[in-house]
Formats: C-alpha cells, structure tokens, sequence
C-alpha cells in the first residue's frame, strides 16, 4: 500500500467527516483523488463502513454489554471458522475475535437489558454443539473505545497567545 | 509617593515590552476567539513520558542532579545529536539548561562584553535582542526575505557586519517565519562566521520539525565545531514546553563557563524535567513521528486555504507557522491582527512582534485542530470580504 493510501485510510478512521477537499489539501491531492481512492477502498471492502463512536452512558442509554469467553470444539477441516460463523451470524454479537490464551472466542455482545444477553448466551451460545463452555463478563464502565477516552476533559489549557 | 524608576536599572527600565500584550489581553477574555497565536505544540506530553515523571517522583527523586545535568541524560543527548552529525562528549561538551531560553540567556553572558555585536537574523523569535542588551552587547539586526524563504543570506550578513561582531544567531527552523537553512545555504554562512571570526550560537529548537527536507546544524560543517554553541531542547519535538529542559553544546572551554552562570543562577535544571526528558529520549520517537506526521498534514491545509484566500505565502518547510504577507490588504500588521480579532475573533500574532522585517506578515500557528483551522480560515475570509479583499 503506498503512503498517500495509508495517510488517507489513518485520517478517515479518526475523523470520517473530512471533506475531500479537506483531505485533498492536506495530502497534497485532488479532491477528485481522494474522491477515486476512497471509493476503491469501499469497493475492496478494505473500508468496510464508516462508524460514529458514541458515549452511551452519558446518553443516558442503557446498552448492557457482555464480553463472552468461548471454548469451543475446532471441526474438521473448517477448524474455528464455521462455528465463529454460527456464533457471528446473529445480529445481538458485536465483535467476534479468535483469541490466543485460555479461551478461543472472545464475543462481544449488546442487549437492551441484561436478561436478553443472559437468554442469548443461555438459549443460543451455549446449546450450540461445538461450544464447550461459556463464561460472560458484563461490563460495567467504558473508559476508553476505540482510541477515545470517554469523559476525556483535557481542554487546550495553553496561553492564547505565546511567541 | 517614592519614584520607583530611580531605583531601577535603566537598562532593564528600557527593554521594549512584548509586542502581543494587548492583543493577549483581548482576545484572552474574548468568548468563542480561535488562536492561531500560540507558539507551542497542541499535544499534550505523551502520556509514557509524563508517567516515568510520575515513577520518578515515586521512587524519591527530588533532589538536586549535577550543575551540568544527570549524567544519564547529558549521555542520551550525545547519542541523540549524532543524527544530526553533531559529536559531542557527555562529561565536558553538554550543559543540560531550564528551557533552551536559559542556553540563549547563558550562552550570550558568556560571550559578550560591554560593546560587542551580536548579529540576529530578523524577523525572529523575541529573545535574542533584549539579552544581547542587557549583557552590555548590541543588537544588530540582518534582515532576511520572503523572496528567499526568509533564509539568511551572506549579501545582507556582508553589509551589517564590522570588525567588532562577535556572535552571530542561527535560528532556524525559524520562529516565526517557518523558514529553514539547507546545507548550502550554512556553508555559505559558516565560511562567512570563519572569515569574520564569529561565534555561531545555533538555536535549533525546532530541529525535529522538518517537512520534506532534512534539518542541518551548522555545528556539524567542517571547522564549525570549535566556534559553535548548538541549543536544542524537549519543548517542541516532545511537546513538552512547561517541562523548561533544553540543553547546550559546544566546546569544552566554552561550556566550562557556562557552566559557572548557570551553576550560580539557577543550580541545576529541575529534576523531574530531566527524568522525563530522559525517557522522551529514550522511548520517544513514535510519538513524535506521529506528532510530525501530523502537523505536516496541517500545514499543507492551512498554507492550501491561505493561498485560495489569494494570500501570497510560501510553504514553510519547518516548525509549526506560517508567515503570509498581509500587504495586499493595506493594513500594517498590528491593524491587520486586530481587526481580525475583534471582527472575526481570529487571534494571530503580527509580524512586526518579531522584528521591524515582520511588517506586512503575520504569523499564523498551526498548532490547532483541524476544525479550528478550517474555522479560522472561514473567518478569514469573511475577514477579507468585509475590507474588500477578498479574492
């Protein structure tokens, strides 16, 4: 991947809002540049979508969230990735990662309340065949998603003007 | 009522008071003002240097280091200088300073008696003049352009100099023009320092702060060593301006003395400045590169958004300003600044702060968000519409 690529995936992935005019000016390229790059990425699926991190708690939205430890069975000739696909397919999973350590499958899973989550794990995580056990951790506090600090009150404390 | 002037040195009494004070004092009270004016990064240390002070603290290091600084860090800045081909030897070539403002302060009393010149590059950052003063020296401005970048040149070096010059400043990557020095542009300089005998003191705060060109220390070129005192210091590159570390390097004799003023004035450097710089030099450098990466990505923004406001500005290849000429408007400097101020609640800093070549130019930090920029930029063009300038 050339620099130009990179810069321009880097400044999406914090700020998707930049203009491509913004984004032109500041990597020295054409709007209409930008413009082509980003819709090859789109298309290469390597920009899969473009999110909005949002504090809910400070929406005064309850969203439980569970992050669960999976053990499961690997199947022949599909290893992990046909039950990770079982598991990822239902739309209350967030986030599904394959894990190194003590468990195999970290997921992440958001509710409306917290029975939903508990029927989820209890009524379709845990019955499928090849899941040995589960082991759900609510989370309590967000501190910090995706390279943001939530209450984050670090204004621009600096003079001004200084020389 | 007792007249408390006769009481004071005069010298002192006449230093000229900072050019920004009232521009300050506006735009500080003056609610939803955006300031391109400040001349210091917009990060905030990163946070693994701020924690090795916080471990340092824990572990009980409140005490005094040597006068010349910890022995650890004066080794890490040696090692750290040879990126820029600068050799130096820890024990007796390095004077670790509060701030590389201590390096100006120590580096002129040493250097200067009663009548010398010193030659300062103008415009330039505010501190070089009033010293030279109060060490009994005099100021000699050498005036650098646009048209050259604001690059300091020999033809203007060859008609300010006389026989008793004695130091000549190299500030560069240059507040506040963001003009910098190629090789050969210091060549030509360090043959003109040897052929008039001059001491360079070298101020290269912004060294790291370089786009598209490699910074180069005139202390490095061949028989420059000896006749050079480089100051370089953690504010900018690390962002850590109220950490007041900087350091001085030159020739044992010289440093030795320096040594004495700085021992006498202010003991040593505080330690919990020195442990933090001490890990910005050893863990640093990530960071840092992201910080760089970054305010590159914003000067090609706002020089970009200048240049379509249909102001003349040259791409300022360091630091983190830029200096567009204002003189297509018809306003001097000052009125140019404060009229944006109070129309637009623009804050920027006229050139004229930094010497009388800044007339026509204003400085313009980039050392702000993205948002705020593209903001500042809106408002200045609005700016322009309102006097009629506008492009």
């Amino acid at each position: 991947m050339d620099n130009l690529t990179k810069e321009l995936l880097i400044l999406l992935e914090n700020n998707n809002r930049l203009t491509t005019e913004q984004i032109g000016s500041m990597l020295k390229a054409s709007p209409e540049e930008i413009a082509e790059r980003i819709d090859q990425l789109e298309k290469e699926q390597i920009i899969v979508r473009y999110n909005t991190v949002i504090n809910w708690e400070k929406a005064q939205v309850h969203r439980p969230t569970a992050l669960i430890e999976v053990n499961i069975t690997p199947q022949r000739g599909s290893g992990y990735d046909k039950v990770a696909e079982r598991i990822y397919r239902f739309p209350q999973v967030k986030s599904l990662y394959l894990v190194s350590g003590t468990y195999d499958l970290c997921v992440i899973v958001e509710g409306d309340t917290m029975q939903e989550i508990s029927n989820f794990v209890a009524e379709h995580l845990a019955c499928l065949e090849e899941v040995r056990g589960t082991k759900t951790n609510f989370i309590m506090r967000s501190y910090k998603k995706d390279g943001v600090i939530f209450n984050d009150n670090t204004t621009d404390k600096r003079l001004v003007i200084s020389l | 009522m007792m007249n408390a002037e006769k009481y004071m040195n005069q010298t002192v009494i006449d230093l000229p008071p900072s050019g920004i004070r009232k521009f300050f004092d506006l735009a500080s009270t003056m609610e939803g003002c955006i300031s391109l004016g400040v001349g210091e990064p917009d990060f905030v240390t990163p946070w693994h240097i701020r924690e090795a002070c916080f471990y340092s603290l824990e572990e009980g290091y409140t005490m005094y280091t040597p006068n010349s600084g910890m022995p650890e860090l004066r080794e890490a800045i040696c090692q750290y200088l040879q990126k820029y081909n600068l050799h130096f030897d820890w024990e007796k070539e390095v004077l670790v300073t509060v701030g590389a403002s201590e390096g100006i302060d120590v580096a002129l009393r040493t250097l200067i008696s009663s009548g010398d010149e010193v030659l300062i590059p103008d415009p330039s950052y505010i501190s070089y003049a009033p010293i030279t003063t109060l060490v009994g020296g005099v100021a000699v401005p050498v005036n650098t352009y646009e048209k050259d970048e604001f690059r300091l040149t020999v033809a203007e070096l060859e008609k300010v100099v006389t026989p008793k010059s004695k130091v000549l400043i190299m500030p560069y990557p240059n507040n506040p023009t963001g003009g910098i020095m190629g090789k050969e542009d210091l060549e030509a300089v360090a043959q003109f320092a040897i052929k008039h005998d001059l001491i360079v003191i070298s101020d290269e705060i912004y060294s790291e702060l370089t786009y598209d060109a490699d910074h180069h220390s005139i202390g490095a070129l061949p028989n420059m060593k000896e006749r050079t005192i480089v100051l370089n210091g953690f504010s900018k590159a690390f962002a850590m301006t109220g950490w007041r570390v900087g350091y001085a390097c030159g020739p044992a004799s010289f440093i030795a003395q320096m040594t004495k003023i700085h021992q006498y004035t202010t003991l040593c450097a505080p330690i919990m400045g020195q442990m933090a710089a001490l890990e910005a030099l050893k863990n640093g450098r990530q960071e840092m590169e992201k910080m760089i990466a970054s305010y590159k990505q914003r000067r090609n923004l706002i020089v970009d958004g200048f240049r379509k406001l249909g102001f003349d500005c040259f791409e300022p290849k360091g630091a983190f300003y830029i200096f567009p000429s204002i003189k297509f408007t018809g306003l001097t400097s000052d009125e140019f600044v404060e009229q944006l101020l109070m129309k637009e609640k623009v804050a920027v800093v006229p050139g004229t702060a930094f010497g009388p070549s800044g007339e026509g130019f204003i400085r313009c930090s980039y050392a702000a968000s993205v948002n705020n920029l593209n903001e500042a930029l809106r408002r200045i063009g609005r700016f322009l519409e309102s006097i009629g300038k506008n492009k």
